[in-house]
């Protein structure tokens, strides 16, 4: 039973159920139920510990995984297209071993990008509380999960005492009322909301994704929307566990299971805001006016519905905002009033943590099959994690985005960032599947303009920017 | 972990880079990062504006660090939501590395706010018109008209002494003033934890296995 009583949203409940001791000063000390690792900042944190003398408090609850360094090109191993990449892979898997945790290595059947496995194997679950070395940590709130990033400094801390000193973010509900649009997804949903209100509109809050449009999602979809919570500069996001969520999680690997299963689905019932608790601030937004959406800046509040033209930022009032826009024109090579739609591309990506899962794959397949990339059009297409990848194979759906033309990768972060190995090159117009079109963040000059999966592969398809269906076409 | 040294008064250049959302991708570069090691991170810093192209040491004039009225600077002034995406602590050790101790910033990403105090770095919110204020007071002379920051007092005293009042999550401060070990601390609570978890292994015995 919660040892909560009054009317309480699902942030008080979560918090309660996790709070060890009130520090004072606004402050609790939570416990953490997972910490998951990754070869970019895992080894620090892990050597941090080993210099200071101190041990794991509980190596079981504790995971690794190689995803943000490791090549995806077919037949990859140790070695990497990023110059000294093969040392934090190396490191991490030293530190690993040292600390006893599980660790999903290069070649490991389970092996993939931290955020796709973690829910994947059931080591994330409704209600719990996982941390990690990685801000895009928020994706798990999509199965219930009080889920965030943290530096390497407090995974130290978190996996040497199993809690976080952690400040109770403010409670913000989104409701998302009516229906989606054909051809309308969770990306869509997010980019929309940071684009209405800002990339720092989420800052000092745990967003509760609420309402019909996001009952009716897959915990997949669901978590593509909670995974761009942190773009929203969110603490986290999340949605209520419900029987979606509670379908999902049977079965796998390190879930609950057996007699075990009762007592965790009794629990995950319990797990929702009360009908009258009250939220420190409340959005709603028609989801039913939701366009298949495109960012054509360097921020995700940079967004617009496909077919809408670039804006002007002279008839921007807020200074710094006016200066962000000019500065992302400039980098993006665009100019105020310009169409997005039909906007020529050099290269298409699906993949990452925010949208490379099997229903990702099989929405962007099912738009590709009997269709061909255009000409000049470098596409790539990198499942989340190993089991995503062979799943989709014996589906058939590899073969789909080969015939296309796409290239088929192993599992892992790719280029979704840029750390020095691949790149689609300086200049070059990419259309992502991804949750940053930061500058530089595919590489240096890279310009990305962040989409549904399904607006990737229309565009890839068209050469231009495009949404799934004709009827906005403007070239 | 390093000792950290502690932060009570802090007197310095200031320098402006008033875009908002900063983030820790332009602070520290992924490719920038290199070793396995918090250390080597300063040169990387803003590595993308700093340099004229990618991987260069070719200082680009146009990017204010490079002004050498603003040489030595430890202050930072900076446009909202600083240092919002990556989780990265490379860009706080990058900072650390380069010189500065204070970031004066309307908002910040919240992953990097507590990334800076647990690695000695002071971040301070103001509103955006005082920031533009104290970039306007500097201006001209940085290094002649510094600015002080007194987390004591919860004051930055601009050039000529007037001070504006901020205020900082006690805890926070305490981690600076002091350079506390926080694991240390936290351990001292293991009976707490100890109990918390044996309770909760009656409620959640999945979560321990
Ligand atoms: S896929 Fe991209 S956003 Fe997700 S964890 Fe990897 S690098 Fe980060």
């Amino acid at each position: 039973m919660l040892p909560v009583t009054m009317a309480s949203t699902l942030l008080d409940k979560l918090w309660a159920l996790h709070c060890v001791a009130d520090l004072g000063d606004g402050e609790s000390l939570l416990n953490i139920d997972r910490v998951f690792l990754h070869e970019r900042t895992g080894s620090i944190a892990l050597q941090g510990l080993a210099d200071a003398g101190r041990a794991l408090r509980d190596p079981g609850r504790v995971f690794c995984t190689m995803d943000h360094i490791v090549d995806t090109y077919p037949g990859r191993g140790d070695e990497t297209a990023m110059p000294s990449g093969r040392d934090f892979i190396v490191a991490t898997r030293a530190a690993a071993r040292e600390a006893g945790i599980r660790l999903f290595d290069v070649r490991d059947p389970q092996q993939g990008i931290v955020h796709v496995i973690s829910p994947e194997l059931g080591i994330a679950l409704p209600g719990s509380t996982v941390v990690c070395p990685d801000s895009h940590t928020c994706t798990l709130g999509g199965l219930g999960a009080l889920a965030w990033g943290i530096g390497s400094t407090e995974a130290e801390h978190a996996m040497a005492t199993g809690t976080l000193r952690v400040r109770k973010p403010r409670s913000l509900r989104v409701t998302f009322d009516g229906e989606l649009a054909p051809g309308v997804t969770a990306k869509d949903m997010i980019l929309h909301l940071i684009g209405r209100e800002g990339a720092g509109g989420g800052a000092g809050h745990a967003v509760e994704f609420a309402g019909n449009a996001v009952r009716a999602l897959s915990v997949e979809a669901r978590m593509t929307l909670c995974n761009m919570a942190v773009e929203f500069s969110a603490f986290t996001g999340f949605v209520a566990p419900d029987a979606t969520a509670a379908a999902y999680v049977e079965g796998r690997e390190y879930a609950p299971s057996g007699s075990e299963l009762a007592l965790a689905r009794a629990h995950w019932r319990e797990l929702f805001s009360d009908v009258d608790a009250r939220f420190d601030r409340e959005l709603v937004i028609d989801a039913s006016a939701i366009a298949p959406t495109v960012t054509w800046g360097t921020s995700p509040e940079h967004c617009l519905p496909i077919g809408e033209p670039v804006p002007d930022p002279a008839s921007e009032a807020d200074p710094a905002r006016r200066e962000g826009m000019r500065k992302a024109l400039g980098y993006m090579g665009l100019a105020p009033g310009q169409q997005l739609a039909g906007l020529p591309i050099d290269g298409a990506f699906i993949g990452s943590c925010t949208n490379s899962r099997l229903s990702d794959l099989r929405a962007a397949a099912d738009f590709l099959r009997g269709k061909r990339v255009a000409p000049g059009v470098s596409a790539v297409c990198v499942p989340g994690s190993t089991t995503v990848k062979r799943a989709a194979e014996a589906e058939g759906i590899d073969r789909v985005f080969r015939d296309a033309g796409f290239s088929w990768r192993e599992a892992g972060c790719s280029m979704c960032f840029y750390a020095g190995g691949e790149t689609f090159g300086a200049g070059k117009r990419v259309i992502s599947s991804t949750n940053r079109n930061f500058e530089g963040r595919q590489g240096p000059g890279t310009r990305t303009h962040l989409a549904s999966p399904v607006t990737v592969a229309a565009s890839a398809v068209a050469g231009h920017i495009t949404r799934a269906e004709r009827r906005v076409e403007a070239a | 972990m390093e000792p950290l040294s502690p932060l009570r008064r802090h007197t310095g250049i200031a320098v402006p880079l008033l875009r908002n959302n900063i983030d820790t991708d332009a602070i520290i570069p992924s490719r920038e990062m290199k070793r396995v090691s918090k250390h080597g991170l300063g040169e990387g810093l803003f590595a993308a504006w700093r340099y004229t192209l990618p991987g260069s040491r070719e200082a680009d004039p146009a990017f204010i660090l490079n002004d050498p009225a603003y040489r030595g600077a430890s202050i930072l002034l900076a446009g909202a939501n600083f240092g919002c995406g990556s989780s990265r602590e490379h860009a706080v050790w990058a900072l650390h590395e380069y010189g500065f101790r204070v970031i004066i910033a309307p908002s910040f990403g919240s992953i990097f706010y507590s990334n800076c105090v647990r690695n000695g770095i002071l971040p301070v919110e103001l509103d955006e018109a005082a920031i533009a204020r104290l970039a306007g007071a500097v201006a001209g002379d940085p290094a002649g008209r510094p600015l002080t920051v007194d987390l004591e007092a919860g004051q930055v005293l601009d050039p000529e002494g007037r001070a504006l009042g901020f205020t900082i999550n006690p805890g926070h401060r305490r981690m600076l003033m002091e350079g506390l070990d926080v694991i240390g601390l936290t351990l001292e609570r293991a009976a707490d934890i100890d109990a918390f978890e044996q309770a909760d292994r009656q409620r959640r015995p999945w979560i321990y296995r």
